[in-house]
């Protein structure tokens, strides 16, 4: 079969940021779930990643799949030392925002709200902006992750001292770098190569 | 796994061994590990697939270029630069960035309530120049790739067309999209920890 765009018809497809368990479809073809080798089950890391139509048509390129997933893993997941969970998820929906992405911000601030019980602060984000008040932490947090996010990034030392004097030590600053970062990578496939669905009813 | 090539992002963050930051990066190995395998998957593959490594690298320029990040844009053009046969695309290559700088992100919402956070900015084309020198191929690439960089949520299904009518399969996209996506989060862990390693070392001065 030669290579082709998909061009979805959605009905009431998402317009606005929301926190709701929205979906994603890709414009194009992803592999089929029985043409899966050995080789990209290793690239989605998780067999059940194999559900996913993102995934498999990431799985083109297993290698760089498979180092993206654990790059992703360890950023978020890995919380026994360094900044909370809820923060690492509100530089990446602060990242997504900013970016535009409506997908990446609805998965990643249902963790920040979940992780923080701060739902409405969240929410505030989402509708309002990331200049909207969150208090002096997540302020920073946002400033510096927005920062990071523009083309030229203007993340600056000013960012720096404003996350130190909110109580964030090094790693924890180094925390939102990456966090705001890897969204940066996140954000550019999923507004590229799909689009969001509405939320199933 | 053995491999000769340093660490990238310490190398162009500036982070020294026994510092502050590589202590830093050594309570996240695994971030560490996997940030220099996402780049040895992209730059230095088993198989090449779709892309060539002279697209992979110009294509990496490129986005180190439109970022502004003369040390990336060094690091990434530098094996073309080497090489007699590819030195010519540099040249091409630093005329292409320098008419397509912009400050992003920007672009359209699907219309609705976002619509006004829409931001125009401009929209870049490979001059016929370039586009002689490059072919369709590259050219195609590039302009899709100043897309992803400042104006991501313009991207659509036609921009995926454009590829394909140029000569790019789904597995080449797959792979494009991942080289633009993983140099832009590699120039952000870079810019944000080098400033990072900077001031720590004021700190303790």
């Amino acid at each position: 079969m030669t290579d082709h765009i998909i061009t979805p018809a959605i009905e009431s497809r998402p317009v606005a940021f929301t926190q709701a368990e929205i979906g994603w479809t890709p414009w194009l073809e992803p592999l089929a779930e029985d043409d899966l080798t050995e080789a990209h089950l290793v690239g989605l890391v998780e067999a059940s990643r194999a559900k996913s139509p993102y995934f498999r048509l990431l799985v083109r390129d297993p290698a760089v799949l498979e180092a993206r997933t654990k790059t992703d893993k360890d950023i978020f997941y890995n919380t026994r030392t360094g900044l909370p969970r809820a923060e690492r998820e509100l530089a990446a929906t602060a990242a997504s925002r900013s970016n535009g992405c409506i997908f990446c911000a609805s998965v990643h601030s249902r963790f920040a709200s979940h992780h923080s019980k701060r739902g409405d602060d969240v929410q505030k984000l989402l509708d309002e902006g990331v200049e909207t008040d969150l208090g002096e932490r997540w302020n920073a947090i946002v400033a510096a992750s927005v920062a990071l996010t523009a083309t030229p990034p203007t993340f600056g030392d000013d960012h720096i001292e404003r996350l130190s004097a909110a109580g964030l030590d090094e790693l924890e600053i180094a925390d939102v770098i990456h966090g705001a970062a890897f969204f940066n990578w996140a954000n550019r496939l999923m507004l590229s190569l799909g689009e969001p669905t509405p939320a199933v009813q | 796994m053995t491999t000769s090539t340093p660490d990238i992002i310490d190398l162009l963050a500036g982070i020294k061994p026994g510092s502050s930051l590589d202590r830093i990066r050594t309570q996240r190995p695994e971030t560490r590990e996997q940030a220099q395998k996402s780049y040895l998957a992209l730059f230095e593959p088993a198989t090449l697939s779709d892309v060539s490594l002279v697209e992979r690298q110009a294509i990496a320029s490129f986005v180190a270029g439109l970022h502004r990040q003369p040390d990336i844009f060094e690091f990434y053009v530098s094996p073309l630069e080497e090489s007699e046969k590819n030195r010519w695309l540099v040249e091409v290559l630093k005329a292409e960035i320098g008419a397509a700088q912009a400050v992003g992100p920007y672009g359209r919402y699907p219309a609705g309530p976002l619509s006004i956070e829409d931001a125009s900015g401009p929209i870049y084309r490979v001059s016929d120049a370039g586009r002689d020198a490059l072919g369709e191929k590259l050219a195609a690439a590039l302009e899709h790739t100043h897309l992803l960089v400042f104006h991501l949520r313009d991207a659509s299904p036609k921009a995926l067309q454009a590829l394909l009518d140029a000569g790019w399969t789904t597995d080449g996209i797959v792979t494009l999209s991942q080289l633009v996506s993983f140099v832009a989060f590699q120039i952000r862990v870079i810019a944000g920890l080098g400033l990072l390693a900077a001031s720590a070392r004021r700190a303790a001065a």
